[in-house]
């Protein structure tokens, strides 16, 4: 995809010199795993084109689907079977979760970042607003937060281990702790000792973006900075269980690259952890690209609503235990009708930018949000579908 | 009709109800329906929505008078279920304690072992232990012996509604074991808690099967009638089946009356 790299205005210089993608750097934690082996082959395998409608109908039928169900449910042969996947997805959604959808907020307490990923907007080498709160105004933020209702917490962060190294991260989820019932982050992915010490400050949940499971394209993208090592972004998820982390979640940033091959293998990505630590709460995000401060231009690509839709009734049927996040990077309507088909998770009284909850805002925001609904609109909109909003359904247990 | 006599107890307390409403998936019109037209006496309780404090919370919906059974869902060890014991107790929930250690997230099917040892360690506390389990004999005795007060063998995975899979296994625990059985999860019907009633069950629990349907009131009406039929049912010793076809009343003994 060319235009693609057109669209994220790539210095010449920066494009040489790069380090080897693949290759670990000192300290970064080496496990025995061979779930990338795993999903990289099988992705690769994947020829969406292969299957037919009837592959789809056969999926469809099934009570558990198999991997190659998965697969029928994410090719284009089921494009005319979307109104038939929403049904399906919807049945598994209410029989796993009945009619409750969770909310929560993010809260990014950092925007400072040493990678550059052409296509955010926290890149180390775009020019915006940079800033970190100090635990004071942690504090003040997360008495804000939580007077609106919300018991779920998401902390984030730029990645960069100097300015918002994982003692602070931890002193973080400290305060979160007090005002929370539940802590999530997704910050860099760091070692299983050092998850170990964030679940011990309170965090139970560990998301990470693999971004794109091609790995050839991951390297034209993500140029400078820890994030650029490959291998030890994928294992992320699973140095978070060996940690002691409840759940993990995955997420393809659709639009960067073969949006199907990326929504494959970032299912089998999640099925394979889920065999292997079965007791691991598994969620997915689904998020696609966004346009950025400094660059109007970046989009979604060939992902439309249609095929977004029909990539998330596959992850549920595929896995109707798992939850499902819907971003704010999607508009009030698509937001409100996918929570009634198979997202189970939705953000409310979002800002992407550093603080803002109380008081004005201090660094910039990592991308432009579609919906800008307080908690208060989200909780009523949730009620008038006769939904049920929760704010919590967690307790730490150790 | 129900008989007001016929009561079972568990930990000391007197039921008349044999219907328990589980709480996996709730909402107001959910516990008002069982309570007024399943006529609940006991209704569980996920610790883990419990101890939300702001909206929503399930607490304000359960009327006085029903009974509280806190479970321990979120557990995936035996320690994990008796920190959440010991905390449903303080913050007031009472001495019943459903135990569920679950380490498995796809089915969400119980650890039996895990379950075992939690139910010890919180009988000793002077827990009333009602552990959910996969319908295994010789678990069940050792329930028994580790102070359960109740044991409740799974029909079916939870929230499937596929009714009583389990059929064979949880009979055996009927026939063998002295204390209550419970069937816990699976029942999706009205005719499966009639039948588990039927088989000997002390009692059923159900939530899915009643959150989920069409009329809620109208299904809640209906367990608490199929419940009271598979009960008077047992009570009343169920007649001879007869496979197929017709029987000669006395085909190997006649003879003696020729």
């Amino acid at each position: 995809m060319p235009e693609l790299e057109q669209d994220f205005n790539i210095p010449e210089q920066r494009k040489e010199s790069r380090m080897d993608h693949m290759a670990y750097l000192p300290d970064m934690e080496v496990i025995s795993s061979d779930l990338m082996e795993q999903v990289i082959t099988k992705m690769n395998a994947y020829d969406y084109n292969l299957y037919t409608a009837a592959d789809v109908e056969q999926a469809l039928s099934r009570e558990v689907l198999r991997e190659q169900d998965f697969a029928a449910l994410l090719s284009p042969a089921a494009e005319g079977y979307i109104e038939e996947m929403a049904q399906r997805a919807r049945t598994e959604t209410r029989k796993h979760f009945g009619n409750s959808v969770y909310m929560f907020t993010p809260l990014y307490i950092s925007n400072y970042c040493e990678n550059y990923c052409v296509y955010c907007g926290f890149n180390c080498h775009n020019r915006i607003h940079r800033a970190k709160l100090n635990y004071d105004e942690i504090k003040e933020e997360m008495k804000a937060i939580a007077a609106t209702g919300l018991e779920e917490i998401l902390l984030l962060t730029g990645e960069s281990r100097k300015m918002s190294d994982v003692e602070y991260i931890g002193e973080a989820c400290k305060i979160a702790k007090q005002y929370f019932k539940q802590v999530g982050l997704e910050v860099y992915p760091v070692n299983s000792d050092e998850y170990r010490y964030l679940h011990q400050c309170g965090a139970d949940f560990i998301t990470v973006f693999q971004e794109t499971y091609h790995s050839d394209k991951y390297e034209t993208l993500h140029l400078a900075g820890h994030k650029r090592i490959f291998p030890y972004r994928f294992h992320a998820q699973e140095r978070a269980v060996l940690g002691g982390m409840r759940g993990v979640g995955f997420a393809a940033l659709l639009g960067l690259a073969d949006f199907r091959k990326d929504a494959f293998a970032t299912g089998m990505h999640a099925w394979l952890l889920q065999r292997k630590y079965p007791h691991t709460e598994i969620a997915f995000s689904c998020p696609r690209l966004r346009p950025i401060i400094n660059n109007e231009k970046i989009n979604p690509k060939d992902v439309h609503e249609p095929q977004l839709l029909q990539i998330i009734c596959a992850y549920r049927i595929f896995m109707p235990f798992a939850s499902i996040t819907i971003s704010t990077r999607e508009c009030q309507r698509f937001r409100d009708n996918i929570i009634n088909i198979a997202a189970t998770k939705i953000s409310a009284g979002v800002g992407v930018g550093v603080g803002g909850h109380e008081g004005t805002k201090k660094g910039d925001e990592q991308f432009e949000i579609s919906d800008s609904r307080s908690v208060e609109e989200v909780y009523q909109a949730i009620t008038r579908q006769g939904l049920m909003p929760v704010m919590s359904e967690y307790i730490y247990a150790g | 009709m129900q008989d007001k006599n016929d009561t079972f107890v568990i930990g000391g307390h007197e039921f008349t109800s044999r219907f328990i409403l589980g709480s996996g998936k709730y909402s107001l019109d959910l516990i008002q329906a069982a309570v007024c037209h399943a006529g609940a006496e006991m209704i569980t309780l996920a610790l883990r929505r419990a101890n939300s404090e702001s909206m929503g919370n399930i607490l304000d919906y359960i009327p006085e008078g029903v009974t509280l059974l806190p479970n321990t869902s979120g557990a995936r060890t035996a320690q994990e279920a008796v920190r959440i014991a010991r905390l449903a107790r303080e913050l007031g929930c009472g001495d019943f304690i459903k135990i569920e250690v679950i380490r498995d997230s796809k089915y969400l099917l119980p650890d039996n072992q895990e379950t075992i040892k939690a139910t010890e360690i919180l009988a000793n506390e002077g827990f009333v232990v009602m552990p959910y389990m996969y319908p295994d004999l010789n678990v069940a005795r050792d329930l028994v012996s580790a102070g359960a007060a109740a044991v409740m063998p799974l029909g079916a995975p939870i929230g499937s509604n596929k009714g009583l899979c389990t059929k064979d296994f949880i009979q055996i625990l009927i026939d063998e074991i002295d204390l209550p059985v419970i069937v816990d999860a699976g029942i999706g019907r009205p005719s499966q808690a009639c039948e588990a009633m039927e088989m000997g069950a002390a009692a059923v629990m159900a939530n899915t099967a009643i959150a989920t349907a069409g009329n809620i009131p109208a299904m809640a009406e209906a367990f608490k009638k199929a419940v009271e039929a598979g009960r008077s049912a047992n009570l009343s010793g169920p007649g001879r089946v007869i496979s197929r076809g017709g029987e000669a009343s006395s085909p190997l003994t006649g003879f003696l009356r020729d």
